[in-house]
């Protein structure tokens, strides 16, 4: 990390911890430097930012957000954040080409990262997640060694809500609950549903 | 003794009672130390009341440091202090209150311009605006900007939620520092006391009326709001709040029956006012103003500390400017 994306990093967490704390709830499991993927619900685009505020500095180092390519790149000084800053994955959501929209998670995976991961695909306003796209099954399928974290984002939409500019100081936290396995011959819908019962769960936990 | 006293400049006096009061902290502190050594974790009761004597020594510790700082540092830096106390506070209350999209700009309005500017009338001693800014010119504009934003939803609830929020953690704590600046003939340099008696008073009061409750157990008048809370409890705690205002007169602007006047209203203030606040939370189903009002650590938020205050500043801040015309 070169010297601007580091004072840029500290920036961001000083600013980050005034507004909401980014306090992290180690409920179901310990933070560990293990290969993991988080998967949380989504409601905002700063929900990107909080996970990385949260994460412990040594896990931060290793875990990778996934960002929307659309969203992330639209101005050079996100393009800039996203890369420099949070060493994101970018994730194109609109498909113009044949590629595998997995193939970058795929890659991260390959070379011992870990990631989070939004496996609702957008941004939901709903009080219940959205249903889970397959994503999250095909990695699990995958990666078997791979640690299945999921969590739970409170209150980031209400710090920004759509179309607004300036945050509103709110409390957020981010609960982590017990890891999540991948049945043998489990199937895709019912690991899928499972897997977002485990994320409502640790809302009111 | 008193001679001796009277002998020393008023900052000398001031950072002797900053040393009483570290000292104090620090012998309590040695306390729970060796009884939390002596505690084999048998007696669950004893565990329990060492973590809360613990928890409470902790927030002393903190207070008394804010306080030592800020008057270390001077009257701005002090205010700028409580500024951020009132930030932390009033992050912790809008956390609690539901809020729709509608309301953001109200909030962007109360923690960006409402209360830096609030805090910036006490600095610049303008206290004739600092008493009516919030209640009258921050009342009404709140609701316009509100309006504006095309959401009639639960429109009074989510206007009166905002506006008790800027109230007790804006308006109250402000209050606080205002203390500090406040002009007294012959007594410059020494409004660190008025601070401290305030403080002292009301927390003495709070605290003898809690255990006056623990000893002489009642029917609590309202259960619903608070179990802990009965009439004749609250008047030991008021009296004892009153009689200590009463012996701390030296260190006061005021004559002994001014004191004790002024410390009765400062404590029937905030302990009524930390009633309010418990109503308040009992609404919210919750039973502490942390981090969402449950916190894995067991810590309460800043705004269960600070309650008191918020509603006994404002007022001991108006009687005092009232009667004695400062």
């Amino acid at each position: 990390m070169n010297i601007r994306a580091k004072l840029m990093s500290l920036f961001l967490l000083g600013l980050i911890r005034a507004l909401t704390g980014a306090q992290a709830r180690w409920q179901g499991c310990p933070p560990k430097a293990e290969q993991r993927i988080y998967f949380a619900n989504h409601q905002s685009h700063a929900d990107l930012v909080l996970m990385w505020a949260a994460l412990p500095e040594e896990l931060r180092s290793i875990t990778r957000p996934i960002a929307a390519k659309d969203y992330w790149t639209k101005t050079p000084f996100k393009q800039w954040i996203t890369t420099a800053v949070f060493n994101a994955i970018y994730v194109d959501r609109t498909k113009i080409t044949d590629q595998d929209p997995l193939e970058p998670l795929i890659d991260a995976l390959e070379s011992g990262d870990s990631i989070i991961l939004f496996p609702e695909g957008t941004r939901g306003n709903q009080e219940e997640p959205q249903a889970f796209k397959s994503g999250l099954y095909n990695l699990a399928q995958r990666f078997p060694q791979v640690v299945l974290v999921p969590a739970w984002i409170n209150n980031v939409q209400r710090v920004m809500p759509k179309g607004e500019v300036v945050p509103v100081p709110i409390l957020c936290s981010v609960t982590f609950g017990a890891p999540l396995v991948l049945e043998p011959g489990e199937e895709r819908g019912s690991f899928l549903a499972r897997a977002r019962q485990a994320v409502i769960a640790l809302r009111d936990s | 003794m008193s001679s001796f006293l009277r002998n020393l400049t008023p900052s000398q006096q001031v950072g002797l009672l900053f040393v009483i009061v570290f000292g104090l902290l620090i012998a309590a502190s040695i306390t729970a130390l060796v009884m939390s050594l002596r505690d084999n974790g048998e007696d669950e009761i004893r565990t329990q009341d060492l973590h809360e004597l613990n928890s409470l020594l902790n927030t002393s510790w903190i207070m008394c440091t804010v306080f030592w700082l800020g008057w270390a540092s001077g009257e701005t830096v002090a205010t700028l202090l409580f500024a951020i106390v009132a930030f932390f506070a009033l992050r912790e209350f809008i956390t609690l209150s539901p809020t729709r999209h509608g309301d953001h700009r109200s909030l962007v309005l109360a923690f960006f311009v409402v209360l830096p500017v609030q805090f910036w009338l006490v600095i610049t001693k303008r206290f004739d605006l600092v008493t009516v800014f919030i209640p009258v010119y921050v009342f009404l504009a709140i609701p316009v900007v509100s309006a504006l934003a095309n959401d009639p939803q639960r429109f009074l609830e989510r206007n009166a939620k905002l506006q008790w929020g800027i109230m007790v953690c804006v308006y109250g704590i402000s209050h606080v520092p205002a203390l500090l600046l406040l002009g007294f003939p012959n007594y410059s340099g020494k409004n660190a006391f008025l601070v401290f008696f305030l403080v002292f008073v009301v927390q003495t009061g709070m605290l003898v009326q809690h255990l006056a409750n623990r000893k002489w157990p009642r029917t609590p008048t309202a259960p619903q709001v608070s179990q802990s809370f009965n009439w004749p409890s609250w008047l030991i705690g008021i009296a004892t709040g009153g009689f200590v205002g009463g012996l701390m007169s030296g260190l006061t602007p005021f004559k002994p029956a001014q004191a004790v006047a002024m410390a009765l209203i400062a404590c029937v203030a905030g302990s009524l006012g930390h009633l309010v606040m418990k109503a308040l939370k009992r609404d919210r189903g919750i039973t502490n103003w942390g981090s969402e009002g449950k916190s894995v650590t067991g810590a309460s938020g800043l705004l269960d500390r600070v309650d008191a205050l918020c509603f006994s500043a404002p007022i001991f801040f108006h009687s005092v400017r009232w009667y004695f015309g400062v």
